[in-house]
């Protein structure tokens, strides 16, 4: 194994290629391609890359990204793009469309702030946006997380007890521009990592149907049930591919939460993408004096981990949920589905949220240290509190 | 359907289309109205798709024609078809078409729109479909309204006519479409009327033969917008075209024209006398034949000036 220094966005196109590349001996791989800061370099690294069997076809929007991904997956070809912020938004009539369809079409979002206020930086409020539709969601930490979460969200979206689309994110810049030691596995273990792609609805002369005609209230809520238990399924799956993975591989990949110190904690942190890595730090240096505290990260938001949540929280009196991103009129989104998910534990825990770093605000060990201040000293819950929030609020007054 | 499945893999939603004696693309039993000029056109794709013999497959967006597939568990298409959000039949038959380009495989990829989803919101993903000059065959079958919402006005709508959304009658003019895909310099483009069966057909024939972004449109009689009578729909679009309303020509690669058939020059109330979406009193009907007849007069000397030679 040997690293090389790259980007995340590197590291996503890299995966996204391969991948595709993988599926040469079958019906090949077709994307459409949009530009938008901070994934840009994402397509264009799928844009440059020698295909054996493979186009990549530069669309003029979004829309029509998805759009051509969605006639290249029900043709039977191994299909991904990749977008950003009002990208995502442009895109979502079709985003929706590839998620009932049951195409397992992989798509990396590098999480920036939706626009207006014009503001290119890590949020993720874009992504989470599309929490209601039939999409795995996974946030990555690190530049190698994010290859090999994608080369992962292919296996697991293809495999037949799921067919879902899957979606991989990371942060702006953070993530997406920073260079970190990474190793890029070779094509050769990219295709024994991933089966080659057999949809099993794919259009077809010798068979023809029809995707998407009317479908009556009864047989479309059953479809709907459908969606429910393939993501039901979609743990159990997580785990076989992560197996698979480590065989291949040699490495770990991470699951659906990732835990640190919540053994014994009495209080825990729960965060997510590279606040989690700020978090742990923090954390690792207070366990080392004693401190009973641990960090949850909840790495898959969809389908939301409920009893991986419960599970690492089984001993914590208290919980801080921080988030970077926001559902207006409610908080932090992560908080709201993680109140939900521990809501009948008994004794219950108090779960307070956080929100911090929103428009790509840098959260620092301070503010872990402020977090973690206000959550041990607190008794009684209260609405979200959003932190280091003067020196803005200041400025714009 | 199992409402309390326990299948280990998931199954997908598809509306099969169950074998019937009738093997062919649009199945009786469809939705389309008595007289729609789609039904016509589709069953003319049929033939000539028989004739060639190749295969096809659909990518319609929300339309009149998505909607005659019928209910599940069933489909009135008899060929595979996929449905589009309204903008998208283009991207998504990008996707197809590049998929059947690198399987080697010669299905035709073909797109089936009516006029909302060619002139107005698909236009955008159309003209970049159309600038890559993929390898679809785009048909538009063009009732001047969106038919499926219940009669609204689109940029199809020609002048004077009456629309739920414009009730005294419209008073901009129909878009020119051909000439906006033509100037995309795709390999074909022409006009087709059901009233002219013959003409149809060659174009047909001619669209099938060439590769790239051919486009087609259809003037799509229908009744149920026009307040026409269903039994006479090949008659009404016959006499657009006998009054210049509808002129009926070909372009190649943007640059070659042929026009195919001469008007007679009727007045244009006989057309519009037969239709209730129309009154005559709103329309200044001398300024309507004098702009066909200059649109007619340039389409021809443009067929002199740039015949096409085949
Ligand atoms: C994004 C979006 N907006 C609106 C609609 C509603 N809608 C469905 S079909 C249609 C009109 C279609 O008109 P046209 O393309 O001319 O086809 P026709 O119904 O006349 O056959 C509209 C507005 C939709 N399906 N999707
Ligand atoms: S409303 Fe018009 S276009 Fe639609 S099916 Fe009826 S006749 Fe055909
Ligand atoms: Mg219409």
């Amino acid at each position: 194994m040997s690293k090389k220094l790259v980007t995340g966005n590197h590291a996503a196109g890299y995966a996204l290629s391969t991948a595709g590349e993988a599926n040469r001996n079958a019906r090949g791989a077709v994307c459409g391609i949009y530009p938008i800061t901070p994934q840009t370099e994402i397509v264009e690294y799928v844009a440059k890359f020698p295909f054996t069997k493979g186009r990549v076809i530069p669309v003029e929007s979004e829309h029509s990204a998805m759009g051509v991904s969605i006639g290249a997956s029900i043709s039977g070809a191994r299909a991904f793009t990749a977008s950003s912020s009002n990208g995502l938004a442009y895109m979502v009539e079709n985003i929706m469309v590839a998620g009932y369809y049951r195409l397992p079409i992989v798509m990396v979002a590098v999480n920036r702030t939706l626009g207006p206020p014009w503001n290119i930086w890590a949020d993720q409020s874009d992504t989470l946006m599309l929490r209601d539709f039939p999409w795995i969601q996974l946030y990555c930490e690190t530049n190698q997380e994010v290859l090999d979460t994608t080369l992962l969200a292919f296996r697991l979206a293809e495999d037949r007890r799921i067919l879902l689309p899957a979606l991989v994110c990371l942060d702006a810049f953070i993530v997406s521009h920073t260079q970190m030691g990474t190793d890029l596995p070779e094509q050769e273990l990219v295709d024994r990592f991933l089966p080659v792609l057999d949809l099993p609805h794919r259009l077809r002369c010798d068979k023809p149907a029809t995707m998407g005609g009317l479908v009556w209230p009864q047989e479309a809520m059953s479809q709907r049930l459908e969606i429910d238990e393939a993501m039901e399924r979609v743990p159990g799956v997580l785990e076989e591919c992560r197996t698979a993975f480590a065989e291949v591989f040699g490495r770990e990949v991470t699951g659906a939460v990732e835990t640190f110190g919540v053994e014994d904690a009495e209080t825990v942190l729960i965060a997510s993408s590279t606040i989690a890595t700020t978090a742990r730090e923090v954390i690792r240096n207070r366990r080392a004096v004693g401190e009973k505290i641990g960090l949850l990260k909840i790495k898959m938001y969809r389908p939301f981990p409920e009893a991986e949540i419960r599970a690492a929280c089984r001993t914590a009196k208290k919980i801080a949920v921080l988030d970077r991103n926001y559902a207006a009129g409610i908080g932090g989104i992560f908080w709201w589905d993680v109140r939900a998910a521990l809501q009948d534990c008994s004794p219950s825990p108090l779960v307070q949220g956080y929100l911090t770093g929103l428009c790509g605000g840098d959260v620092t060990p301070s503010v872990i240290d402020q977090v973690i201040g206000d959550i041990t000293s607190r008794h009684r819950a209260t609405k979200p509190i959003w932190m280091a929030i003067e020196a803005g609020k200041e400025k714009s007054r | 359907m199992n409402s309390t499945s326990t299948v280990e893999t998931s199954s997908v939603p598809v509306n099969p289309t169950i074998a019937c004696s009738e093997d062919c693309l649009l199945r009786p039993g469809n939705t389309n109205c008595g007289g729609c000029g789609m039904s016509v056109g589709l069953n003319m794709l049929d033939r000539i798709l028989e004739e060639t013999g190749q295969q096809c497959m659909l990518a319609i967006p929300a339309c009149c024609g998505i909607v005659t597939a019928g209910g599940f568990p069933t489909s009135s298409y008899g060929v595979p078809v996929i449905a589009t959000t309204f903008a998208s039949a283009p991207a998504v038959a990008s996707g197809m078409a590049g998929v059947c380009e690198i399987n080697n495989e010669s299905e035709q990829i073909i797109c089936w729109a009516g006029d909302g989803g060619t002139y107005d919101i698909g236009l955008g993903t159309l003209s970049a479909a159309a600038e890559r000059n993929e390898n679809i065959l785009y048909i538009c079958y063009d009732n001047e309204i969106y038919g499926n919402t219940g009669g609204q006005r689109s940029s199809a709508t020609p002048l004077g006519a009456r629309t739920t959304t414009t009730p005294e009658g419209k008073t901009e003019r129909k878009k020119d479409i051909l000439s906006i895909l033509a100037a995309h310099r795709i390999p074909y483009a022409a006009t087709l009327s059901i009233g002219h069966p013959e003409d149809f057909a060659r174009k047909l024939r001619t669209a099938l033969s060439l590769r790239g972004l051919r486009f087609l449109l259809m003037h799509s009689p229908c009744p149920t917008g026009w307040k026409s009578e269903p039994a006479e729909s090949a008659q009404l679009v016959r006499l657009a075209v006998a009054a210049g309303l509808f002129p009926l020509y070909e372009i190649w690669d943007g640059c070659t024209y042929r026009v195919n058939v001469e008007p007679a020059w009727i007045d244009p109330r006989e057309y519009y006398r037969q239709q209730k979406r129309f009154r005559i009193d709103d329309i200044d009907v001398e300024a309507v034949q004098r702009e066909c007849k200059e649109n007619f007069q340039r389409l021809k000397i443009l067929a002199q000036q740039f015949p096409h030679r085949s």
